[in-house]
């Protein structure tokens, strides 16, 4: 059923069935647009690293501007010390950004738009930025969970939220970005079936609805890649600097 | 136009309700396991080369761009600052190199005019002594002339008038006679002549 609005975020086999013991691996339309976008931020950045010159052109100085607008964001949430893992955190904008944006061409599949990859990468960061709390402060790192100026009594409490919040942080980064994604292309989704179906007479409300909600969700594209991105660049802050 | 917008509102949640029914019956794709150990596969390997390309190769070169134009533009307001420098340097050397070429100028004028002056008032005052020394001659010359012409011109007339009276009459006459007579004319035309 075409009109499905849930449709889009089918996945299905590209080319032939891969195996490795029993697991499925096989190339999919996910696959598809993960490569898709790797690709052209690998081609885009490139030819913005290409030529050198004193005056960037237009592929030069985009590739520039990305490349100070991280930096800067890095260096105002964690500081100097957060500067060895900018590409990371570039790669990582950049993927999230290019996933996001390649989803909001028409037929397009959007990679963010699936909880488990969304997932994988949240607990990826949560992973990697415990362990670099870790190593940087030790056990004095559980410090983390003990906010300063707080009166005994509440404590416990206080100690427990702070791991849940804590522990909740792989979920609710992974949720944001997926449940945005996911939202806002069934709503698209939604209104271009309401202009099929109300025709010439009605259809002409939903597709100015859909006309502005496509500039809407391109804005949301940018925003939750940013927000992704800020969010992994607050966490490293934590581990960097235990500010409690 | 009442009974158009609530039929069109209607139709709207019409499509809206058996659009949601479709999606109901179907569930959501993301929650169906069958494709999660591919996604995280593909995403691991994707985003892993994505990374080191990016770490490796491609940001290295954007940084080192972003920094040689950082301090290539530094160098060149060095050396702009430099040759600023430089050049009010070489204003002030050519203001004094004018300045001493105007007073050398200056001086060579006023020793050449001195020179000059000096050449000339050398060569007036000869000049002047030799005119005057002339002047003086000629002075000299014109009275001893006026004082030998009377004479002269007695003794030329008193020759002429005994020629003449020899011609005439043709009898030799006293020659202290006619001279005496010549003097006596020429004192009265002297008179006539030079008197106040």
């Amino acid at each position: 059923m075409a009109t499905n609005p849930m449709h889009q975020f089918n996945v299905y086999r590209i080319g032939p069935e891969i195996k490795i013991d029993q697991i499925d691996i096989s190339f999919t339309n996910a696959s598809l647009f993960m490569v898709i976008s790797s690709l052209v931020i690998l081609i885009v950045f490139n030819l913005g690293s290409l030529k050198k010159r004193i005056v960037p052109g237009k592929m030069q100085l985009l590739a520039e501007l990305s490349y100070s607008f991280i930096s800067k964001m890095i260096n105002d949430t964690a500081g100097s010390k957060g500067k060895p893992y900018f590409s990371f955190i570039f790669s990582l904008f950049m993927f999230v950004l290019f996933c996001n944006m390649l989803g909001m061409l028409p037929y397009a599949f959007t990679v963010t738009s699936h909880i488990i990859v969304t997932f994988v990468l949240a607990a990826f960061i949560f992973i990697g930025v415990t362990i670099i709390g870790f190593i940087k402060h030790g056990l004095g790192y559980l410090k983390l969970f003990v906010p300063s100026g707080v009166p005994i009594v509440l404590l416990p409490l206080i100690v427990i939220i702070e791991i849940i919040s804590y522990l909740s942080r792989p979920i609710s980064l992974s949720v944001r970005l997926f449940a945005n994604m996911m939202a806002g292309h069934t709503m698209m989704k939604v209104f271009g079936g309401f202009v099929i179906s109300l025709g010439l007479v009605g259809g002409w409300l939903p597709l100015s609805f859909s006309v502005a909600l496509t500039g809407l969700e391109i804005l949301v594209a940018f925003l939750q890649a940013y927000v992704f991105a800020i969010l992994t660049c607050i966490y490293l802050n934590d581990a960097l600097n235990l500010h409690h | 136009m009442h009974k158009r917008l609530v039929l069109y509102l209607f139709i709207l949640s019409l499509t809206f309700f058996t659009n949601v029914n479709g999606a109901e019956s179907e569930g959501m794709p993301q929650l169906n396991p069958e494709f999660w150990v591919s996604q995280i596969f593909w995403l691991i390997l994707t985003f892993g080369s994505l990374f080191i390309i990016l770490s490796k190769f491609v940001l290295p070169k954007i940084s080192n761009n972003l920094e040689m134009r950082k301090s290539q533009i530094l160098e060149n307001i060095e050396t702009a600052e430099k040759q600023k420098i430089e050049s009010e340097n070489k204003i002030k050397e050519y203001e004094t190199l004018i300045n001493n070429s105007k007073n050398e100028a200056r001086n060579y004028f006023n020793e050449a005019r001195k020179k000059i002056i000096q050449d000339i008032d050398q060569k007036r005052e000869k000049i002047e002594k030799d005119i005057n020394q002339e002047i003086q001659n000629a002075e000299k010359e014109i009275i001893e002339l006026k004082k030998s012409s009377p004479e002269k011109i007695n003794k030329i007339a008193t020759e002429t008038s005994i020629h003449l009276i020899k011609q005439l009459i043709g009898e030799e006459i006293n020659n202290s006679s006619i001279s005496a007579i010549v003097e006596d004319l020429s004192r009265k035309n002297k008179e006539k002549n030079y008197g106040n």
